[in-house]
């Protein structure tokens, strides 16, 4: 790691390439179709012979997509905080304390996010009417905490359970107590497991299709993927695809933020010194 | 406070209270002991309870509708029916199909992104060069909304106006034959979940320290022997929880053969299979004995799975050193 010699940088160098460029073709695909005028959209070349911006502006024309917009970020950043709050605690739990009960807790955590969500839905649609939650925040941000916590609480339980006794100890010798113990000491820890929580988490809520259709209606709290149903073609028949791709793009613009900002604490976390040996 | 280390280090209590908790009922806990299960409690306590409450009547519900004959298009003939429906899907054609090709899918796209995750792992670790670069734009893929993905994908497959059909000799519609769709679709699935297993893996990639890498290179091990011997057994959970998550989602594979098949010419997935019987034939009680059906195979899955890893999975005693 310390000499940054040419040699040594080549080999990355083209691993990246490869990388990157494997990732993103078909990201360059979808943005050359959301720039495609709609005669040539179907023309099958990869670049757009016209260029326009007709499709950007065709979605930011109605609140139909703007006011998803807006639902999308709200939800998912709240379902987001909640889950990594309300997983890490269990998690904590899990890995480090000893109770009974445990074992049926995992095992259950797991069997909540096999259920096939087609399946779930509609009994769920059917609840949300009883108790007004139907077409709210609340009654998407509870269905996307629920279904994240199984993956946050086994991420994060990954990551407690590797994080050394004694640093824990000697924050109690020292006079912490267990909370104290947790935040200052195991939390700063397991930063890049929270930081790999909140994206995957994040990244579902965002994308997520099959609950945004069945639990909303109007612009109330219909996220983005929910609204991209509503778009509507040249024709009833026709996938209106350069508006889908333009909105894809969009909605793709902070997810790439969203991580750009936080992948480098993915790793800092334990690399950072506070461990040896 | 103060604590003096015999009375909070919890470390010292016997080593495997819980799975004994039959014999050592009778010994009375100690104040630490009965301290940490209440926290335990406690700290656990607002995920089940939400976990129950969105999920237990849902899910209890899909399990009685599949023990009924219930058709909406004939709601008057509803009927309980017992095992009658399990029969009915276990005895068709259409199920064992859709089951195969679902295993196909999960089996191939899943071993795949194993091996592609781990490289994208150490890329995004270790690369020297353009590093934040690098790992934003791996986890780009997994950030599409995945059917706005996938008809992006339909697009670029469909002779004429898609650059990959242009590819291939004319004439040809993957699209629309099997093997070709289902290739395609395994395709789709590998670039759009291949970050999430990737990340997952860098998240267990992460926990190994560099001292250690570097003092087993000082002792001579070769890049593949620290790969093998150091990395790999860190990693365990990690893989685990990878590997589990990603063949419970690959197993239910919906949105990509949404789009880019519908499930026509046998490409149906287990999900597919369950959403054209709920939703399109509105038969609730074949559609619900698909679902749980679909549910017991990813849970026998899951099982072998944890069993096979044995303590490395979550909520296994580990000794405290």
């Amino acid at each position: 790691m310390s000499t940054r010699t040419a040699a040594k940088a080549a080999p990355w160098a083209v691993a990246n390439t490869v990388v990157v460029l494997v990732a993103l073709v078909p990201v360059l695909w979808l943005a050359s179709l959301s720039f495609k005028d709609p005669s040539t959209i179907g023309d099958g070349s990869f670049l757009p012979r016209e260029w326009t911006l007709d499709n950007y502006r065709g979605i930011f024309q109605t609140s139909l997509f703007t006011r998803a917009l807006v639902n999308s970020i709200g939800i998912a950043v709240i379902a987001t905080v909640l889950a990594v709050a309300v997983g890490s605690m269990a998690a904590y739990a899990v890995a480090r304390l000893r109770f009974p009960g445990k074992r049926v807790l995992v095992a259950v955590t797991l069997l909540i996010a096999m259920f096939p969500a087609i399946s779930l839905v509609s009994p769920l649609f059917n609840l949300w009417r009883q108790l007004g939650l139907f077409d709210t925040w609340p009654g998407l941000i509870i269905p996307y905490l629920t279904f994240s916590l199984p993956l946050a609480i086994y991420t994060l339980s990954a990551f407690f359970r590797e994080i050394p006794w004694e640093l824990e100890r000697a924050a109690q010798v020292d006079g912490a107590t267990p909370f104290q113990a947790f935040r200052q000491v195991i939390a700063p820890l397991a930063a890049p497991g929270m930081v790999t929580t909140a994206i995957l988490v994040f990244i579902f809520c965002w994308t997520d299709f099959v609950y945004a259709i069945s639990l909303t209606s109007t612009s109330n709290s219909q996220t983005v993927p929910a609204a991209i149903a509503f778009f509507s073609g040249a024709s009833q028949f026709q996938t209106p695809i350069g508006s889908i791709a333009a909105a894809g793009v969009v909605i793709t613009i902070p997810i790439i933020l969203f991580v750009f900002f936080f992948q480098r604490r993915i790793v800092s976390g334990l690399t950072s010194g506070a461990v040896k040996g | 406070m103060t604590t003096q280390p015999g009375a909070t280090s919890v470390a010292q209590a016997p080593p495997r209270p819980q799975i004994r908790a039959g014999r050592r009922a009778k010994a009375p806990l100690s104040e630490g002991a009965r301290a940490e299960r209440r926290l335990g409690w406690l700290l656990c306590a607002p995920a089940v309870a939400l976990m129950v409450a969105v999920t237990a009547y849902p899910i209890g519900y899909a399990i009685w509708l599949s023990l009924q004959r219930y058709d909406l298009r004939f709601p008057a003939q509803r009927q309980f029916v017992g095992l009658a429906n399990y029969a009915t899907v276990l005895g068709n054609r259409l199920w064992w199909t859709a089951f195969g090709v679902t295993l196909f899918i999960t089996v191939v796209s899943v071993a795949v992104e194993l091996v592609l995750g781990m490289g994208l792992a150490m890329i995004m670790r270790w690369a020297l060069v353009g590093r934040g670069a690098v790992r934003t734009a791996i986890l780009v893929p997994y950030g599409i909304v995945t059917v706005v993905a996938a008809y992006s994908w339909q697009y670029a497959w469909t002779p004429g106006t898609g650059y990959l059909a242009n590819l291939l000799p004319s004439g040809g519609a993957p699209l629309t034959e099997q093997w070709p769709a289902i290739f395609i679709i395994i395709g789709a699935e590998i670039w759009k979940t291949t970050p999430f297993m990737a990340l997952l893996l860098l998240a267990g990639l992460s926990l190994v320290p560099e001292e250690l890498l570097r003092a087993a290179k000082v002792d001579g091990a070769s890049g593949w022997q620290r790969f093998t011997q150091v990395i790999l057994p860190l990693m365990k959970p990690a893989i685990l929880v990878a590997l589990l998550f990603r063949i419970l989602d690959a197993f239910r594979i919906f949105d990509n053969i949404f789009i880019l098949t519908a499930g026509a010419n046998n490409t149906r997935s287990v999900s597919i299979l369950g959403y054209d019987n709920l939703f399109t034939a509105l038969n609730l009680g074949v559609g619900s004995t698909i679902s749980v059906l679909v549910f017991v195979a990813v849970a026998v899955i899951a099982f072998v799975f944890v069993k096979g890893f044995g303590a490395a999975a979550p909520g296994q005693e580990v000794d405290r050193r």
